[in-house]
């Protein structure tokens, strides 16, 4: 285990973030929702800055200069972001966001469903008798697509169920994936009760039936080390507002061979070879999924965003999470009337932690939390289905970085003990 | 802590209202359909829809897509002395009574004490009196502050003024109320 970032490093990390240093209510902020979004060092808004002063061009087009260094500089962000989660250039395809690249898999399948792509589109087929196995903890963004797709195509949807303590059910898990499996998409690392899923051992489960594996790694790329060829997953997908980078990014990775015989899903300009008035020939992977001008001032200020979570180390900021999520945990089981979802105190979790607090609605908490300039999230979490598995409709979520501050999650416990007096709520 | 900023919000006219839910059914209301033979699960629904032309029940269930907080109205119209008839879809006559009131929600405390509040304003008035409560609740709480709340045409819905501070907040307290103009209009 990598040495955790100290506070004095924290310290310093937070001046890169001038967001931080401000009041809110009458109170510093405390920033407890980098779960809903990042915030950026001043590294990633500079790139940003000087793509547009210095160098803006549309990219993959044009022969002129600037046209030129811009598709250069594009590119590089490519292969920065690749090289950050082990896969190689050309199995990165920018997206919108996270949910784009889930609804772009899923519509490889269904294009190849309905014969587009050709023979070697077929693996992608599904039809009446296919199951498609999601989990019960996953994001909306990872489950609908996935129901869309089921009814488009006739086939199943089957998921794996989580238990009382937010953690899946592996032993049903080995009887939901079976031979008619041809999908498994899960989740990483749960947005609402911080499990870390036992990835090898589905990926395991899935090869042993045939079946593609996608993993949404929307809170585990931006929170510890990803290696997605030592995962060995089909796909996976993440944004780049959750990992100190712009809204209006996103990543799929995909693996090459793979990526190779999908049909497109968004279609148009500089995703073609040869037009003619009824036919198109598409250009290989990852040229083939990015129909239209690209996000290029948001992928190369991506690229910024993944080199200063380098030079920091995600090693030591994974390092520093986990101490900070079971800082939470402790925190948290230590005040009346609040219960704590998912995992226990001691085992392992992102850096976030979702609970209940009796007689008091999760948005009246948020609200009194907001009223000392600390921001959770409250609602659902986009993840209405494990909510409702956990017997809860809404929670509070607080959510940490690399640049929260043990003071800010003592803060946060300390006013949070005040919100059941205060509601009038005896335990 | 400034706890005057949530206790100008927080009134304890809506923290009380938040407890005792008055007009809720705590099981959720029976099926609308079902609801004439289910004597006593809900007094919104003892005159059944379709008994005659001097009576109709109707609902409205509304959610906060923003928090997933949820409400459902459910509203007995009976014909006002005048002979406003409340049998069809459409705005009812003014003198339309709402005679039953009932609701079953789940959300915070702003969004559930209104509902209490509202159960208790409507319940028994006629559509002009209710129709002009909602437009002074509404105006009040998009006024950002700047409307001193009239504490004769609202009563215990003027605790909502401090809502119109937190623009996040007015849909709270809104979803009752808009899920009983919709039950009013719905057919």
């Amino acid at each position: 285990m990598a040495r955790p970032l100290t506070d004095e490093e924290v310290d310093r990390i937070r001046n890169d973030f001038p967001i931080l240093d401000q009041l809110v209510n009458g109170h510093p902020l405390n920033y407890l929702d980098s779960g809903a979004t990042s915030q950026n060092p001043l590294s990633v808004m500079e790139a940003e800055q000087e793509f547009y002063e210095q160098r803006n061009a549309a990219v993959h087009r044009g022969a002129h200069t600037l046209a030129f260094g811009a598709t250069e500089t594009f590119e590089a962000a490519r292969a920065t972001v690749a090289a950050f989660i082990g896969a190689k250039a050309d199995e990165i395809v920018w997206t919108s966001n996270a949910t784009e690249g889930i609804n772009l898999v899923a519509y490889a399948f269904s294009n190849a469903s309905l014969g587009l792509g050709g023979p070697a589109a077929t693996r992608f087929s599904l039809g009446a008798g296919d199951e498609i196995v999601v989990t019960e903890m996953e994001h909306h963004a990872n489950l609908i697509p996935w129901q869309q797709l089921a009814l488009r195509t006739g086939a199943t949807l089957r998921f794996i169920p989580v238990l009382d303590d937010g953690t899946l059910d592996l032993a049903a898990a080995a009887g939901v994936i079976g031979a008619r499996t041809r999908l498994l998409a899960l989740t990483h690392a749960s947005n609402v009760v911080g499990t870390i899923n036992p990835v090898a051992e589905l990926v395991a489960l899935a090869r042993s039936v045939g079946a593609l594996v996608l993993l949404d790694a929307c809170q585990s790329v931006p929170h510890l080390p990803v290696d997605v060829a030592a995962l060995d997953v089909d796909f996976a997908v993440f944004s780049g507002h959750k990992m100190l980078g712009p809204t209006g990014i996103g990543v799929l990775y995909g693996k090459a061979e793979l990526l190779a015989g999908m049909p497109p899903f968004l279609t148009g300009g500089s995703m073609i070879t040869t037009v003619d008035m009824h036919t198109a020939e598409f250009l290989a992977p990852p040229q083939r999924f990015e129909a239209g001008t690209q996000r290029i001032s948001q992928a190369i200020a991506l690229a910024a965003a993944v080199e200063y979570l380098t030079e920091t180390g995600m090693e030591r900021i994974a390092a520093r999470e986990a101490e900070l999520g079971q800082r939470l945990v402790a925190g948290l089981v230590g005040i009346p009337g609040v219960r704590l979802l998912g995992p226990p105190a001691g085992v392992d979790r992102i850096g976030l932690a979702s609970f209940d607090l009796a007689g008091v609605h999760a948005h009246d908490v948020g609200q009194y939390l907001d009223e000392a300039g600390i921001a959770v999230r409250v609602g659902h979490h986009c993840a209405q289905p494990l909510h409702r598995r956990l017997g809860v409709t809404a929670s509070t979520r607080a959510s940490t970085y690399l640049y929260t501050t043990t003071d800010e999650v003592d803060r946060f416990l300390a006013t949070l003990a005040e919100v059941a007096p205060f509601f009038g709520v005896k335990s | 802590m400034t706890q005057s900023a949530m206790q100008q919000l927080y009134q304890q006219i809506i923290l009380d209202h938040a407890k005792s839910r008055n007009g809720a059914s705590a099981e959720g209301l029976p099926p609308l359909e079902a609801a004439g033979t289910a004597a006593g699960a809900s007094r919104g629904a003892a005159s059944p829809a379709g008994a005659g032309s001097g009576s109709r029940v109707t609902e409205s269930h509304q959610v906060n897509t923003t928090c997933g907080d949820e409400v459902t109205v459910r509203i007995g119209l009976r014909a006002g002395e005048s002979g406003g008839s409340p049998a069809s879809a459409g705005e009812p006559a003014d003198d339309v009574v709402i005679e039953e009131f009932a609701w079953a929600g789940d959300g915070c405390s702003i969004s559930m004490a209104s509902a209490s509040v509202l159960h208790d304003i409507v319940r028994g008035e006629n559509v002009a009196t209710a129709r002009a409560v909602l437009n002074t609740f509404r105006e009040m709480l998009r006024s950002r502050g700047t409307i001193e709340p009239d504490e004769e045409v609202l009563g215990d819905a003027a605790a909502f003024a401090g809502v119109s501070r937190y623009p996040a907040r007015v849909k709270c307290a809104m979803l009752p109320w808009v899920a009983f103009e919709a039950a009013l209009l719905a057919g």
